[in-house]
């Protein structure tokens, strides 16, 4: 069973791979921070060539990277031809699409690398142990999150069992609204009642007990995690000080 | 080992004008394996629940004493383990032994210990996988003994079991009851429908009464003996009862519809096999063989990915040419009328009637469904709160609704009481003495054997792991 986009595509022992997933999380977050201050191409062009280069050492390799960001580039790609057809004053806008691709791109390459390098239990197992997160919160989404292809085989089922009931829309959008909402609903009905059991089978093994909760999994903060969101902050000033260098830095609020 | 006491005990959901169980007085003393037997609506589970501590006191109403070792159970729920019928809503974690080790790690367990109690716990239940294993990858059996060594990793004195094999095939039934037999010193109750393959590992059976109390309480052997028929008629898998069989009163009829080499990747490969009027047909095989897909295929729900499934005139009629899978919606309900193995995946309406209006050819049609499938007196509830067994009959009646020939059900007798079962063998018979063709994917052997059904095997596949 796959959790398709955010499943760990990366070779676990890479030597940034193995980083704690807290620190990981937070050298993202930096990074996205000092990103989204400047509406300038250069910051994001610099940020994003130190990503881009640093990506073999989380164990990924580019072509999996490209598979894993295609949906991204498409809606970029989107965003950027919809600029160029309804703008008055094309060379401004070129500039301006070029600074937002880059954006888009530096900020959400971290994210993705995150996602695809971490481990859903660990990351729950560090945010509980390294981030004082409640076990309630990340123990639980955790658990909800397992239910998450199974809601995708529910959705194909739902739709065939209409069709066998003799419903269809045809070409009729209100009736094809109609039947999504109905069977949105059926969704829902499904997912809430096999959350409630969820829920009652983990208070049955005394995650309400209110006795504070060991691991039995241990996440460590070492060093190198912090030297990790160090390096993090490094790039995020370097990208910010040539930006404003060369003189191309404008700020989001002036 | 634990011991339970009730007196007087009974609980009333918030929101309810009915007990849902009352007035039990019951000792099960250390050790003993008891099941806890009743017709659909008795309150078993709501009395496992509340033995699992589980019904917290803004959940309904009390009354009377429930003590598990002499405490509150919401006090001993250390001492208690509970496992409930479906694997995948009680599996917490993505890998084997962190999941059994979640118990431990809710009750402060030392981390240094957890690993040498997850591995006992994985060796008491026979898991011949590693603690690395996915949940995921795993069968329903094995799943199902996975959550009985989390719930038996913190060393409980009473083990609760809430129909632990209802959702299994045989071959994970089996599974489940060899661990169960094999569990010593620990307190059990279970309820169960299927409890004749349960009885060698019982000592003691209690029965409940609908109205509240308890109607029988004894050995297994002694039970079954003086009240065998009166618990059959209420729903009871009763041992040495076989269900009445409906031998077909005719031969085949005419063909209505035909598979040929169909294929559908990695499940099916060129598949031979023609659907007669007036025959059941039963679609058996391992899980993973593909038998679902073929039931949908069949069901015109399904392009094939190759070979055809083609309908005859006796069944389509003009449109016998083309093949199902391409007819409008509303001309295939009227031919072939498919049964989901979760009946919830067909509701559409938020009413009884209007599930049977919404396709019937008459509205008396929805009428007569209602009346023969005991759902009369529900016309106007929401599906969506039906009962088990309600909710399979109105499935089943959605499907009929349209007055299809043709009848694809899958699993329609999956986790049943003895009651539901025998109305739906009947009407299956019935339907198909009238000349409807029958296709049943299904485990049930007493099914197969009470229609006389044909039988497809489908053989398992190598490269799937659980269907």
């Amino acid at each position: 069973m796959s959790f398709s986009r955010t499943a760990p595509i990366a070779d676990p022992a890479a030597p940034l791979a193995r980083r704690n997933p807290v620190a990981k999380l937070v050298a993202a977050a930096v990074l996205a921070l000092a990103l989204v201050v400047s509406l300038d191409p250069v910051g994001p062009a610099v940020a994003l060539a130190v990503e881009l280069a640093v990506v073999p050492f989380f164990g990924i390799r580019y072509r999996a990277l490209a598979r894993r960001t295609w949906p991204m580039a498409v809606s970029v790609l989107g965003a950027v031809v919809t600029l160029l057809l309804f703008a008055a004053d094309r060379q401004h806008v070129v500039t301006s699409a070029l600074a937002l691709v880059l954006r888009l791109y530096a900020v959400a390459l971290p994210g993705v690398i995150v996602f695809a390098t971490t481990d859903p239990t660990d990351l729950a197992d560090a945010l509980v142990q390294n981030a004082r997160v409640s076990p309630r919160f990340a123990i639980g989404t955790l658990a909800a999150w397992r239910l998450v292809p199974l809601l995708g085989q529910e959705w194909r089922l739902i739709g065939l069992a209409r069709r066998a009931r003799g419903i269809d829309a045809g070409r009729n959008p209100l009736a094809r609204l109609r039947l999504l909402a109905s069977a949105s609903f059926t969704l829902l009905v499904g997912a809430i009642r096999r959350g409630t059991r969820l829920a009652s089978a983990m208070d049955a093994r005394g995650f309400d007990s209110g006795i504070p909760r060991t691991s039995a999994r241990t996440q460590r903060f070492v060093g190198a995690d912090a030297a990790l969101i160090a390096a993090a902050a490094g790039i995020a000033a370097a990208a910010l000080t040539v930006s404003v260098l060369t003189g191309a830095f404008s700020p989001l609020f002036s | 080992m634990s011991t339970v006491r009730l007196r007087g005990f009974g609980h009333r959901h918030a929101g309810r004008r009915r007990w849902a169980v009352r007035g039990v007085d019951l000792d099960i003393d250390h050790g003993e394996r008891v099941a806890l037997l009743g017709p659909s609506g008795a309150g078993k589970s709501t009395l496992l629940a509340a033995l699992a501590g589980l019904l917290p006191p803004e959940s309904g109403e009390r009354e009377g004493v429930i003590e598990v070792d002499g405490r509150d159970p919401r006090e001993a729920r250390d001492h208690v383990g509970i496992v409930f019928q479906d694997p995948q809503s009680q599996l917490v974690m993505e890998r084997a032994g962190d999941d059994v080790a979640f118990g431990l790690e809710n009750r402060g367990t030392p981390p240094d210990r957890i690993p040498e109690l997850v591995d006992a716990a994985l060796r008491r239940v026979g898991f011949p996988y590693g603690p690395g294993r996915a949940t995921s990858a795993l069968s329903g059996g094995e799943q199902q003994r996975l959550a009985i060594a989390g719930a038996l990793v913190t060393r409980p004195g009473l083990l609760l079991l809430d129909e632990p094999t209802a959702n299994l095939d045989p071959v994970g039934a089996a599974l489940v009851r060899e661990v169960l037999g094999g569990i010593e010193e620990t307190t059990q109750i279970v309820v169960e429908h299927r409890v004749a393959e349960l009885t060698g590992m019982l000592d003691r059976v209690v029965v409940l009464e609908p109205g509240g109390g308890i109607r029988a309480d004894g050995p297994p052997e002694r039970i079954f003996a003086r009240y065998g028929r009166e618990l059959a008629e209420d729903g009871v898998w009763v041992p040495g009862l076989p269900p009445s069989a409906h031998p077909a009163r005719t031969g085949p009829g005419e063909e209505l519809l035909r598979a040929e080499a169909l294929t559908y990747a990695p499940v099916l490969d060129g598949l031979e096999v023609t659907v007669r009027a007036a025959e059941a047909l039963a679609v058996v095989g391992p899980n993973g063989a593909g038998k679902s897909t073929l039931a949908l295929l069949l069901g015109g729900l399904l392009a094939p990915g190759g070979g055809r499934v083609a309908a005859t005139p006796a069944l389509a009629g003009a449109d016998a040419g083309k093949p199902p899978h391409k007819w409008r919606a509303r001309a295939l309900a009227h031919r072939i009328g498919s049964v989901f193995q979760n009946p919830e995946h067909q509701f559409v309406t938020p009413k009884v009637r209007d599930e049977l209006t919404l396709g019937a050819a008459d509205p008396a049609r929805a009428d007569e469904l209602l009346v023969r499938l005991r759902l009369d007196a529900l016309a106007e509830a929401n599906p969506h709160t039906l009962s088990g067994g309600e909710r399979r009959r109105l499935s089943v009646a959605t499907a009929l609704a349209a007055a299809p020939r043709l009848l694809v059900l899958d699993e329609p007798t999956f986790g049943q009481d003895r009651r539901t079962w025998s109305e739906l063998v009947g009407l299956l018979a019935a339907l198909r003495d009238d000349g409807h063709g029958i296709v049943a994917v299904t485990h049930d052997t007493d099914f197969r054997a009470a229609l006389g059904a044909r039988e497809l095997p489908l053989a398992a596949r190598e490269s799937v792991m659980s269907a």
